[in-house]
């Protein structure tokens, strides 16, 4: 595992190289907060964000994406559409990276998902270390993801003046090689990222009263916990935390018929678990009714069912769900509370 | 502006399918014979279900009604109750579908081989059935009793009522038929499909049940079942679920952390009475 050192003041040069090639995708200010977004220019990075309000999820997994087109007929006439765009995103922080890798293994699981595998082949990954927790909601490093042990083709580490750049992968290797300025770290350019990884660990509080591969046994306990209806009694149903989750990935396909009838297209599209439908089939069955089932469902798909698919816990502690929830239901506190209700 | 351009091989692409002949059931269910573009076989399981698309109106999950060893063409039983199942009931003969699948685990047919079979079909339950009876009788030797148990809610719900009369008079398939509400020209037996039970006797050892019907029914059925001392994984239950993508992605169909679509829509009921989703 290849270190670099890129002083500060060459970044912008690497990324309008970059741009030449890529479509890159950043970090950048947007109406008082942050959002990753295509870059206009190199000067639109701000990779001093704390977080932003979508994870990167959009730019591999897209809230509507055209998965084929067709024309009406005898037979119909269908092709698929995809997006072959290459494309870096870049300034990835750690919670992200661990979402990210969650929906690789997701996509490719079992089957291969297309449209995504094909986006996610043709996407670079150039991660970016957090130093201190973005806000009082995040809870990285109680869910382990804080840590980043792959996922990414580069990983930045802010030195103060220059980033220590770890290459991940020969992809990665290549995208530096386009940075001029970028030297092998030195023994003392080492000192300094340990110094910084040392002084970066404290600042972040534990905040979960569990380790989180325990949850899936402490859900196990749990399900007819009155807990789960006492929430609901809170809960609007409106989805927000399907919605900004980095790890959220159901989806909903739907037709689009043009307006002469006979040419369209499929698309598919983000959908929530938490909205009342989710679970209907046509005959109006509701497979779940309730908001506390709906509720119920969605955090056990992070703590427990990800967990057995996947080998990986479906909650990043990003704290976006929160941040986004008009009743401030808390994640970390309804796992410490399943953890309380285990343990009386 | 994302750049987009055709390319080949999608998971999420039909195969495209004529509608070689349409029957009327019932008021609501209509019968589709399909057969996949350049005579392509389905090659599916009895129990299987495939994504039958309308392109304009969308894509839906229906069960296979037939059985394979009914080869070429294969039959869809579609109530009209949603977009693309009121859509496909407006279709005509010689139009066309889209077809994805098939999908999902089906009915497992060696296990079944030389054991005495009980189905237990309640309403549009005995579409996904059919395919499992029509196999059976089809390789009538290598299975030994063969019971269906049918209700409906009244006569004019009865599906397949051609082969109903022929199983009837089959003398190797025990047939009982009931409806929950009779009309004056019923004279058959009235009563939900519970009241078929005492009818029958099954050795549970050597006997496989296997039922599909509205949720509510399930809780009923399978009370009869294990009464009559069958073994749970020697009951088979066929699950309804919203499968939008029927690939294990989508997440619609998930009972708990089982994706119906995968694991599913066939369950013995050794695998499914741990899920509390799965039956109300």
């Amino acid at each position: 595992m290849a270190l670099f050192v890129l002083p500060k003041e060459r970044v912008a040069d690497w990324v309008r190289q970059l741009m030449a090639e890529y479509e890159v995708v950043g970090p950048v200010a947007k109406d008082g907060a942050f959002v990753f977004a295509p870059l206009e220019g190199p000067e639109a990075l701000r990779l001093d964000y704390p977080i932003t309000l979508q994870s990167p999820k959009a730019f591999l997994f897209p809230p509507e994406e055209t998965l084929l087109r067709f024309r009406r007929g005898s037979p119909p006439e269908v092709e698929p559409v995809r997006d072959a765009r290459p494309r870096v995103l870049f300034g990835v922080h750690p919670c992200d990276l661990n979402a990210t890798w969650l929906l690789d293994l997701a996509f490719s699981q079992d089957t291969l998902d297309t449209p995504y595998m094909e986006r996610r082949g043709r996407t670079l990954i150039v991660g970016l270390d957090c130093l201190k927790p973005c806000d009082a909601h995040s809870f990285c490093k109680s869910m382990g993801s804080l840590e980043v042990t792959g996922g990414y083709d580069l990983f930045l580490t802010d030195l103060g003046d220059a980033y220590a750049v770890e290459v991940g992968t020969d992809a990665g290797q290549a995208l530096l090689e386009r940075a001029e300025g970028a030297q092998p770290a030195t023994e003392a350019d080492i000192a300094r990222l340990n110094l910084v990884l040392s002084e970066k660990w404290p600042r972040f509080p534990l905040r979960l009263d569990l380790d989180p591969k325990d949850l899936a046994s402490i859900m196990e306990l749990t399900y007819d916990s009155p807990l789960w209806e006492e929430l609901a009694q809170k809960c609007l149903g409106c989805g927000s935390c399907n919605l900004v989750c980095p790890t959220c990935y159901c989806f909903d396909v739907q037709d689009r018929l043009g307006l002469d009838l006979r040419s369209g297209k499929r698309v598919r599209l983000w959908d929530g678990c938490m909205l009342r439908d989710f679970a209907r089939v046509a005959s109006g069955e509701n497979f779940r009714e309730h908001r506390s089932a709906r509720l119920r469902h969605r955090f056990y798909r992070k703590g427990k069912y990800l967990l057995e698919d996947y080998g990986r816990v479906g909650c990043v502690g990003c704290g976006r769900c929160v941040r986004a929830c008009l009743v401030k239901i808390d994640p970390v506190e309804v796992f410490n509370a399943l953890k309380a209700a285990c343990t009386v | 502006m994302v750049e987009q351009t055709p390319t080949s091989g999608s998971l999420y692409l039909p195969r495209m399918a004529e509608v070689l002949r349409i029957r009327t059931l019932t008021e609501k269910e209509k019968v589709f014979t399909l057969r996949l573009e350049q005579g392509q076989s389905l090659a599916h399981q009895p129990g299987q279900f495939v994504e039958v698309s309308l392109f304009g109106i969308g894509e839906a999950p229906i069960s296979v009604s037939s059985s394979p060893t009914r080869n070429g063409t294969f039959e869809l039983c579609v109530r009209a109750v949603g977009d693309v199942t009121n859509a496909m009931h407006r279709l005509q003969e010689g139009d066309w579908v889209g077809i994805r699948g098939p999908f999902g685990h089906g009915f497992p047919v060696a296990k079944m081989r030389g054991k005495d079979l009980l189905f237990a079909a309640g309403g549009l339950g005995l579409a996904p059935l059919r395919s499992l009876i029509q196999f059976v009788l089809d390789e009538r030797p290598s299975f030994g009793r063969v019971i269906i148990l049918y209700g409906a809610r009244n006569p004019g719900e009865l599906l397949f009522r051609d082969e109903l009369e022929e199983w009837a008079h089959r003398n190797d398939v025990e047939f009982h038929l009931t409806v929950d509400r009779a009309d004056a020209s019923w004279t058959g037996h009235v009563g939900v499909i519970t009241t078929l039970f005492p009818k029958v006797a099954v050795n549970p050892r050597s006997t496989v049940a296997v039922t599909c019907g509205p949720p509510i029914m399930y809780r009923f059925v399978l009370i009869e079942l294990l009464a009559k001392g069958l073994p749970e994984n020697q009951i088979y239950l066929s699950l309804e679920r919203r499968m939008k993508c029927g690939v294990g992605k989508c997440g619609h169909c998930q009972i708990n952390g089982v994706y119906c679509c995968q694991e599913g829509p066939v369950f013995s009921y050794a695998q499914v009475k741990g899920l509390k989703e799965a039956i109300g």
